[in-house]
């Protein structure tokens, strides 16, 4: 194979004619600018690359990237990208979904697109509310949340999307957040990489309904004592002066946060997004409470599985391999098989 | 001894025992020896949805009606001629439909007083009076099985689950069928169990054997081949027929299918069949819900696969949604329903026809898509082409409405020449179509079908993006133009109604008859053969057959006023009369049964005749 020719594609050549109708200051303008300016990085023919959403505020994605797109209906994308990925292994193809497009109306053809391991790159915007819809909690709103349909507050618990994922099968789970271009283009060049499905959560900020809803993720004065910055090989520090680790302590099943001082060097947890089993994934999704404290972004876990759409499609090679005849002669002896008899005129 | 050989012209035969005898592949055999010998053949299954009901009860019979004859015959027959009863279950279940003079082969073994008790039987109707005037022949089917299975090495479980081989044997005798495909079948069937093909054939030997020794048959059958026309043929059931509908249409249009399903009673078996045919270009994807099913098969028409779905009524609702998508986004898709009785759960394993309506309308806003019905089993073959030919060249969702009593019902399939079927290749937008040279106008029609190009991804140049928005005509940009939305919904419905459909053909040999019987679907048989004896007894009456059902064929409405009386009988409240009494202003009378079981031709005929005696 020779080498691919380098297309030369900048962030303008993503840009679509059409007008971006989003909320000024809203999230979703930083994502699609980092989005647009990660792509040409793919290298791929921008016929090559499709966008799939569902229905909420996320879901006009599709609209303002310059490659194919659908904007379908409410929870649906995953089936439908589904549908087009296994049947087009040769496409590019990338969901973009929100916390209640993903996780509320199509739960189920999320998890199940995780657990099949689909080739689909599954961008969850997640800004904790029911925008389009003008503010109503979402699967992921704290207990408790005064919204419009709940003015004494939310009675019912959230999912933790990265929980939700891992529990879910997922090979590939990372987190983002809106604001940070660098590091919300790194996980997408991760994702892209990644044979099979990869589930990526950008916390993203409402500024109408939610707003503020991760600013200590993003206030330079407290933003790194919150923030634990995942990086594979890496001993897991945080905190402004690295103040604060990780570790795994004996007889307990999760993962907790000490003071690096006081913690032997050897019994800080050294990330690796390559473990086997989902549960040190799972605990690292479990570090953080709603005050945000202790929140890690990065690549949770990337392990390698067979996609669904190539399984799929070396059996659909394989009973091609020995086909001889034209798929006329085929199709004339398959309507000829069985117990068949002849009336001779 | 010799026998006396009696000719007859028709026979109907129904096997009926316990869910766990055997008697769907007793059936199949049956009828596949039949159909070798050249007659005419249609079947009738019918089953209780559990895969075991408690043994010997009524809930959990099971049976397989087979009509044979020397000439072309239209339905499984109204009422059976033989019965083979392997348990008091069986009988009870099946007597009130079987007429005086019939003849009944009962498995003796089963009549226990523990098996006449479930059933509420007080005494054995074999001592009593309840079978006067029926040919009984008892027949100790169990135990004369086990016994000649005696020497051979296999259990004695296995040795009672041949006697419906047994019983096969015996019937094959009686009606001088030939059995060599049956050994075939047996040999294929237990090709990794040599024990069991012995066993299965020595117990149908023996069933045989019986028949040709004992007194109880004194006579033995003859049905002549019926005059069919020359060719190759095999037996097909509807979702069979429908399976290799869609394999064909995928070789004849040159693209890859593409079937999202979620198992549903009775449209399973589509799945499982074009789960075998990797090699033609046929990916099945077994979806996590109904809306996967068909969200996967849209995604697929959208990257240009032929998309294609199976399903039953209730998952046409679930898949409402997505189909008024499909309607949006103006792809093509193949939708199948199978229809059971309803609504809800209803019974899975019974037909009706009351999809009619949700097909038609059951969907939000203004959602036209074509509807398509088969009206026999080998027709499931030639609607599900009709309906792929239709979705790809319209560009938009079709429905197909199969039934069970169609899906799983068989007859002869006279084999058709691959090359004489419709050519369905299409074409894929390969070039910017603005007047610039440069845009591409996704919503830009052909002026003839009204289709808008078909522009899969990976097509340079011709990046766009659609969705369920309502798009702006020709540029496809979303759109909430007052008068923008308005032309668009009338172009959606005028595309559909606009698609060129045979006219339907009237039968009326005479031209004299003042009735006219409409039907839809599956009811074909029993309507054609209530017509045909309604003649043969001198009283004329014109049938029509409708296959389109959206859009109707053009000359309906003619047709309908050109006759004093109109009658639409449905398995169903008067679907279609509903929709035809408003497009047509026609005051056509509804004749509805919804029992779960097809039409007899006996009760058409007597309706009819009352109809014709009151114009």
């Amino acid at each position: 194979m020779s080498e691919p020719v380098a297309l030369k594609l900048t962030a303008k050549d993503f840009k679509s004619d059409q007008e971006v109708r989003w909320c000024p200051g809203c999230g979703d303008y930083a994502i699609l600018a980092a989005v647009q300016q990660f792509m040409p990085e793919l290298n791929i023919p921008r016929e090559n690359i499709v966008f799939v959403s569902g229905i909420g505020c996320s879901s006009r994605f599709p609209y303002y990237m310059n490659t194919y797109g659908m904007h379908s209906i409410h929870g649906r994308a995953p089936a439908i990208a589904t549908g087009l990925s296994v049947s087009r292994p040769d496409l590019s193809v990338w969901v973009v979904t929100g916390d209640g497009d993903a996780l509320s109306i199509g739960g189920n053809h999320l998890i199940h697109a995780l657990r099949r391991n689909v080739n689909l790159k599954i961008l969850l915007f997640n800004n904790r509310i029911y925008g389009l819809t003008k503010g109503q909690y979402s699967p992921t709103s704290e207990v408790g949340k005064i919204t419009k349909s709940t003015p004494v507050g939310s009675a019912d618990a959230p999912f933790n999307p990265i929980s939700l994922a891992l529990g879910a099968e997922a090979t590939f789970v990372g987190r983002t957040i809106d604001s940070d271009r660098k590091h919300l283009q790194s996980v997408l060049r991760a994702a892209a990489e990644h044979e099979g499905s990869a589930f990526v959560e950008i916390y993203q900020n409402c500024n109408i309904f939610n707003d503020g809803a991760f600013d200590q993720l993003k206030d330079p004065g407290i933003r790194d004592d919150h923030l634990i910055r995942l990086e594979h090989g890496q001993p897991i520090t945080f905190g402004k002066d690295g103040q604060f680790c990780v570790v795994h302590p004996p007889g307990g099943f999760g993962l907790e946060v000490r003071e690096t001082a006081n913690t032997p060097a050897e019994e800080i947890v050294v990330h690796d997004a390559g473990v086997a089993d989902p549960a040190y994934a799972f605990a690292l999704s479990r570090l953080p409470g709603f005050d945000l404290r202790n929140t890690p972004i990065g690549v949770f876990r990337s392990v390698a599985r067979p996609s669904y759409d190539s399984v799929v499609q070396a059996q659909v090679a394989e009973a091609k391999a020995s086909v001889t005849e034209t798929p006329e002669q085929q199709l004339a002896g398959l309507l000829g098989s069985g117990d068949t008899w002849t009336i001779v005129g | 001894m010799t026998k006396q050989i009696r000719q007859l012209d028709r026979v109907v035969i129904r096997f009926a025992g316990d869910s766990g005898d055997g008697m769907q592949l007793t059936g199949d055999r049956f009828t596949s020896e039949t159909a070798q010998l050249g007659n005419d053949i249609s079947t009738l299954p019918n089953f209780p949805a559990e895969i075991r009901a408690p043994a010997g009860t009524l809930p959990g019979v099971s049976s397989f009606q087979v009509h044979f004859a020397d000439y072309d015959i239209l339905t499984p027959g109204d009422a059976p001629n033989v019965l083979v009863a392997m348990n008091p279950a069986a009988l009870k279940a099946n007597l009130t439909d079987l007429p005086r003079g019939a003849d009944i082969i009962v498995n003796t073994d089963e009549f226990t007083k523990r098996n006449l008790a479930k059933v509420g039987y007080a005494s054995s109707p074999l001592d009593d009076d309840t079978l006067d005037g029926y040919a009984v022949h008892p027949v100790a089917l169990t135990s004369m099985t086990i016994g000649a299975l005696a020497e051979l090495d296999v259990s004695k479980k296995d040795a009672e689950r041949a006697k419906n081989m047994f019983a096969l044997g015996l019937l094959s005798w009686m009606y001088s069928r030939p059995y060599e495909s049956t050994l075939r079948f047996l040999e294929r069937k237990f090709a990794k169990r040599p024990e069991l093909v012995a066993a299965n054939v020595a117990a149908f030997k023996a069933g045989w054997n019986f028949g040709e020794t004992t007194e109880d048959f004194s006579v033995r059958y003859e049905v002549k081949p019926a005059k069919m026309p020359a060719g190759t043929y095999r037996n097909i059931t509807g979702n069979a027929a429908l399976s290799l509908g869609i394999v064909a249409a995928g070789v004849r249009s040159g693209l890859p299918v593409f079937l999202g399903a979620y198992p549903i009673t009775p449209a399973s078996d589509i799945l499982h069949e074009l789960s075998k045919h990797k090699r033609l270009g046929v990916t099945t994807m077994q979806a996590e819900d109904e809306i996967a099913a068909i969200g996967a098969a849209l995604g697929a028409s959208y990257g240009g696969a032929l998309g294609v779905t199976t399903t039953s009524g209730p998952g046409v609702a679930l898949k409402s949604e997505t189909i008024s998508l499909a309607v949006a986004l103006e792809l093509p898709l193949l939708i199948v329903d199978v229809q059971r009785a309803g609504p809800s759960t209803g019974m899975p394993t019974k037909t009706e026809q009351a999809d009619l309506n949700i097909a038609l309308f059951g969907r939000h806003g203004e959602a036209p898509v074509a509807v398509i019905a088969p009206k026999s089993p080998s027709d499931c073959f030639y609607a599900a082409l009709e309906a792929a030919r239709i979705a790809l060249t319209y560009r938009t969702p079709v429905i197909l409405l199969s039934d069970n009593y169609v899906a799983n019902g068989s007859e002869p399939w006279l084999l058709p020449d691959v090359e004489s079927l419709p050519d369905l290749r299409v074409e894929f937008a390969s070039a910017p179509n603005g007047e610039d040279g440069t845009t591409f106008l996704p919503y830009l029609r052909d002026p003839q079908t009204l289709a808008r190009p078909w522009a899969i991804p990976g097509t340079p140049g011709l990046e766009h993006r659609i969705g369920g928005l309502e798009k702006a005509d020709k540029t496809g940009d979303i759109s909430y133009d007052p008068a923008n939305h308005d032309f668009m919904v009338r172009t959606r419905a005028a595309r559909i109604e606009t698609i060129p459909v045979p006219d339907v053909e009237v039968e009326d040999p005479d031209g004299d008859a003042r009735v006219l019987v409409l039907g839809w679907g599956s009811t074909y048989g029993p309507i054609g053969a209530a017509c045909r004896a309604l003649r043969q007894r001198g009283l004329p009456v014109a049938q029509a057959h409708l296959r389109h059902l959206a859009p109707m064929p053009a000359n309906l409405g003619a047709v309908l006023r050109s006759y004093d009386r109109v009658v639409i009988p449905e398995m169903n409240l008067g679907q279609l009369a509903h929709v035809i009494r408003a497009r047509y202003l026609v005051d056509a009378i509804g004749y509805n049964q919804v029992r779960g079981l097809p039409f007899t031709a006996a009760e058409l005929e007597t309706m009819l005749e009352e109809v014709l005696k009151n114009v």
